[in-house]
């Protein structure tokens, strides 16, 4: 199978990658930029441990494929800390005793910091709205949910 | 049945520059092509082996598929690439067809509904697509363009089978078209799934209703059934019981009975043939009560 060569950004980085057709941005982030925050579960768009930010905005990674993402910008678990310091969110979850096995925290951190950008103070209803697409198989969801609104305030 | 593994089967991506070069890219491999936007359906049942494709082509880029505008002539006209969010946060769409977003918004996840697009939903053609009945009962029209041009098909003639349309090979659906919605309508969207949210429905009913001197009642209600047939299907017979007499809750309990002998549901892992058919009634009763209180504030 040809080669398709894609130029993207990743965590404010500009990467050349060759990827074959059908590859996933999942594969791609996990297999040739060795960025394993990002998780495979389901592969059918059900679980979110895949969920990154493709232009802003959150996407099941295993939905999407590799050679359309040419000029999109990527940003997965790894790119929210910023110098060496954790976001607020992630200060949040591990205060909050959010993360258990931690399989789900890379794609629950990358939904919830969506929903903090573009509301930046949700009700209960709206964060748990958020993460409908993030499932969690150890917390309940309570800390989680707790953990968002700490982020929040 | 998921298959857990992350890959695709092999298969090539072709991303068209026209489409005209796409629909004969489509017609000339038949079968082994499809067009692709959110990929939302197409990859689950590509990986489960179900859809087996040589070619995904991409339309994301055509001309007409990123459309999302409201003209107040000519109505709402919805691009094959503008995702279930754009949707169901535009501010026209809030405006004029606010049922519309209510059901987008009742697919999946938030991050599902930002690949997932509204042609999408009605291409795939499952018969538990969530926008379809709204957009069948505010008269939506495909913009298709194929082989041999551009042509109109009407959502009320566009589905055959379950995954089954009229579209022929080559053809692309461009964009959904929304006339202008009726003075004073009003609608709701009840869906019942497994949970609360993001499963697919057991049962669905969409129902809209506005005033109208044509009607004996003065009214008119449109109802639109999901997951109890092979098809999403405008419910006529309900409609029909609604249209001769004045509104009451004994007429409202009529039409409801009625959803139940236009129906054909099966037995699935979701639910049982006759649950579903016990709760489309009961969905329905629900659904033109609620319109009803509000028509009639």
């Amino acid at each position: 199978m040809t080669l398709k060569t894609i130029t993207l950004t990743v965590n404010d980085l500009v990467e050349t990658v060759d990827v074959p057709q059908n590859m996933t941005l999942l594969q791609m982030i996990r297999e040739k930029l060795s960025l394993t925050g990002t998780k495979n579960g389901c592969a059918a768009g059900e679980c979110g441990a895949c969920t990154v930010l493709m232009n802003g905005e959150p996407v099941n990674s295993c939905m999407v494929l590799a050679a359309e993402c040419e000029g999109a910008n990527i940003v997965t678990v790894e790119g929210l800390a910023k110098a060496g310091k954790l976001s607020t969110l992630q200060d949040t979850i591990i205060e909050a005793g959010g993360v258990q096995c931690g399989f789900c925290t890379p794609g629950m951190l990358i939904s919830a910091t969506a929903l903090l950008k573009r509301n930046p103070n949700p009700t209960d209803s709206e964060i748990r709205s958020a993460i409908v697409g993030n499932l969690c198989r150890c917390t309940g969801y309570v800390r989680i949910v707790d953990a968002i609104k700490m982020a929040a305030k | 049945m998921i298959n857990p593994h992350p890959g695709l089967p092999e298969l090539q991506y072709v991303k068209p520059a026209t489409l005209q070069e796409a629909s004969k890219f489509l017609a000339d491999n038949a079968g082994v092509a499809k067009p692709y936007s959110g990929g939302t359906d197409s990859f689950v049942r590509l990986r489960d082996g179900i859809l087996k494709l040589d070619y995904l082509v991409d339309i994301k880029g055509l001309e007409g598929t990123k459309e999302l505008s409201f003209d107040p002539q000519k109505g709402l006209t919805i691009g094959a690439a503008i995702t279930m969010n754009q949707v169901a946060r535009h501010p026209d769409v809030l405006k004029h067809y606010p049922n519309l977003a209510e059901a987008a918004e009742s697919v999946a996840s938030y991050q599902l509904r930002n690949r997932a697009t509204i042609i999408g939903n009605i291409c795939n053609a499952s018969p538990a697509g969530d926008t379809i009945g709204t957009c069948m009962i505010l008269d939506g029209v495909l913009k298709v363009h194929g082989v041999d041009g551009v042509r109109a098909v009407s959502l009320s003639s566009f589905f055959l089978a379950p995954g089954r349309t009229v579209l022929k090979p080559g053809d692309v659906v461009v964009a959904v078209q929304l006339p202008i919605p009726p003075k004073g309508l009003v609608g709701t969207y009840k869906k019942l799934g497994r949970n609360r949210i993001g499963d697919l429905s057991i049962v669905a009913v969409a129902v809209l209703g506005y005033p109208t001197p044509e009607s004996a009642s003065g009214y008119r209600f449109r109802i639109a059934l999901a997951s109890v047939a092979p098809v999403p299907f405008e419910s006529f017979k309900a409609e029909g019981v609604l249209s001769g007499n004045k509104i009451t809750a004994e007429l409202i309990d009529e039409a409801a009975g009625a959803t139940m002998d236009s129906v054909t549901p099966i037995d699935d892992v979701r639910g049982s043939a006759r649950y579903r058919k016990q709760m489309v009634k009961n969905l329905t009763r629900e659904a033109l009560t609620e319109v009803w209180t509000k028509l009639s504030k």
